[in-house]
């Protein structure tokens, strides 16, 4: 089996270390992974006291408070897609599912986020506009 | 061009997974896949060695207190995720000398809950028999699983609501969504317009209305590769939309979840979920939800009167590690000193806040 992009560089790898770092699949595949999802909480094992406050605070985060857990579910959803962290889609997807949410929310939700990036991009319009009528006789 | 971006709809089964002959119909190949793969690589853990970890093996039964009675597999309905692989096709009904071995179980129980479970239990020709016979028992909660449409299905069920009633049975009822997209999806075409209309109909009798004694209550499954939700949040969504968009009244909202055997374990294969779903199921192991796991309390008869630890391990065929086995020799002191037979779909019972006929549990 021949690794691309690292055998190339020649830097051929014993089958130890190809296990080791390719952790199962083949790393030029692609950079992300869905079976990376399930192991996000080992970040904690490389910084323990990070990871376990990162994690306290996104629990304590998605609880029901002032919005419901189900509000933020959608909120969650929207962003996911506006930072595109495929993780976060599928993780949100499926806890809509699980919180019965409609798919026609969740587009809605997705439409939401999607118009306040295109506008934030529209708005640099004004910019773009003051600076074209600035350099303009 | 645009045609082939549209999303492939799947066309629902119309026959039982028997019926097609598919190699999940044996009980033998679904325990082999639940035994091997994730499990036998050492990626999961076994049920086993998880519930040891609390001490609670082998899991040992408590007070009894449900007595559940699949009275046939027969059923009007091919829902995708049925773990009885009922269908009309499906011939295994329960006979009346069969359930007279029951009656006489029913009348010296010790368990406070009858509930009879199917297929649909109204299609078996004695099932009215049957009911009218066991009410005069005079146990305590009498549950019949009812899928609704079955009322709606025939002129001969019509009349059921008020059956129910005059029998003071307590109606549990399917209900995998308040939208008909989510609920066709799952349980067939037309079948969420059926149940709207039976419910109603339910309603219109006094099932479901608040503070009437006639109870109905809805169970949701999730229709698809994941998990049920919180409980209590799914209710106030069902009783709000239910009530806004079809004036429809029910008491209490149990979440199911799916377990992987049968047609979902089929379902969860085709659909390349399956090694997510276990991974998910095995996430979500809840120790607190083994103390009260429903096998713990409950025996399951099957239509030929064998005795199960629940409906579940019927599906699969695991009978009770008991001298008792079958109806004929039931013996409540006897049945109460068995290990609880377990494999892997156990892990769907101890999910999350639990699962079991009668919703979470943790």
């Amino acid at each position: 089996m021949h690794f691309k992009g690292i055998t190339r560089r020649g830097n051929p790898l014993d089958n130890k270390h190809k296990k080791q770092y390719t952790n199962h699949y083949k790393m030029e595949d692609t950079y992300y992974h869905p079976a990376d999802l399930r192991k996000f909480s080992k970040i904690t094992e490389w910084s323990e006291e990070l990871g376990t406050k990162f994690f306290d605070y996104y629990g304590k985060v998605f609880e029901e408070g002032a919005l419901s857990a189900r509000e933020k579910s959608l909120i969650a959803l929207a962003v996911a897609h506006v930072v595109k962290c495929p993780y976060c889609i599928d993780a949100y997807t499926k806890d809509g599912l699980q919180r019965g949410i409609t798919k026609e929310e969740m587009m809605e939700a997705v439409h939401a986020g999607a118009a306040i990036e295109s506008g934030a991009t529209l708005v640099h319009g004004v910019q773009m506009m003051n600076k074209y009528n600035k350099l303009s006789m | 061009m645009q045609e082939s971006l549209m999303p492939q709809i799947k066309k629902a089964a119309k026959k039982s997974l028997k019926a097609r002959e598919n190699e999940l119909a044996m009980t033998n190949k679904q325990l082999e896949i639940l035994n091997g793969g994730l499990f036998a690589e050492g990626e999961l853990p076994y049920f086993k060695d998880k519930i040891a970890e609390v001490g609670q093996f082998p899991l040992r039964p408590k007070k009894l207190e449900i007595l559940q009675i699949n009275v046939g597999y027969m059923c009007n309905q091919v829902c995708e995720h049925c773990h009885v692989d009922a269908g009309p096709d499906r011939k295994e009904i329960m006979t009346r000398e069969t359930m007279k071995l029951c009656l006489e179980v029913i009348r010296n129980t010790g368990a406070h809950t009858l509930d009879l479970t199917g297929g649909a239990p109204e299609m078996n020709p004695d099932f009215r028999w049957f009911v009218e016979e066991a009410s005069k028992a005079g146990i305590q909660d009498f549950i019949v699983r009812s899928n609704l449409t079955i009322i709606r299905a025939n002129k001969k069920y019509y009349d059921l609501p008020e059956f129910f009633k005059k029998h003071n049975v307590h109606v549990v009822s399917s209900m995998p969504h308040y939208t008909r997209g989510k609920t066709d999806k799952q349980r067939g075409d037309g079948v969420f317009d059926k149940s709207i209309k039976a419910l109603q109909e339910l309603n219109a009798v006094g099932y479901g209305m608040p503070g009437s004694s006639l109870r109905l209550d809805l169970v949701y499954n999730p229709s698809g590769a994941f998990l049920p939700s919180d409980q209590a949040a799914l209710e106030n969504d069902f009783k709000k939309a239910l009530k806004e968009d079809f004036n429809i009244d029910f008491h209490s909202l149990f979440t199911i979840t799916n377990l992987p055997i049968s047609r979902f374990l089929d379902y969860l294969i085709a659909s390349e979920n399956y090694e997510d779903y276990m991974y998910a199921l095995v996430e979500a192991y809840n120790p607190a939800a083994v103390e009260n796991v429903m096998c713990t309390n409950t025996i399951s008869v099957s239509w030929d009167g064998w005795l199960y630890d629940c409906d579940f391990n019927q599906m699969l065929d695991l009978k009770v590690a008991s001298k008792v086995k079958h109806i004929k020799d039931y013996n409540e002191d006897v049945l109460k000193d068995r290990n609880i037979i377990i494999s892997q779909h156990c892990y769907g019972c101890t999910a999350g806040a639990g699962s079991s006929c009668q919703g979470t549990v943790a």
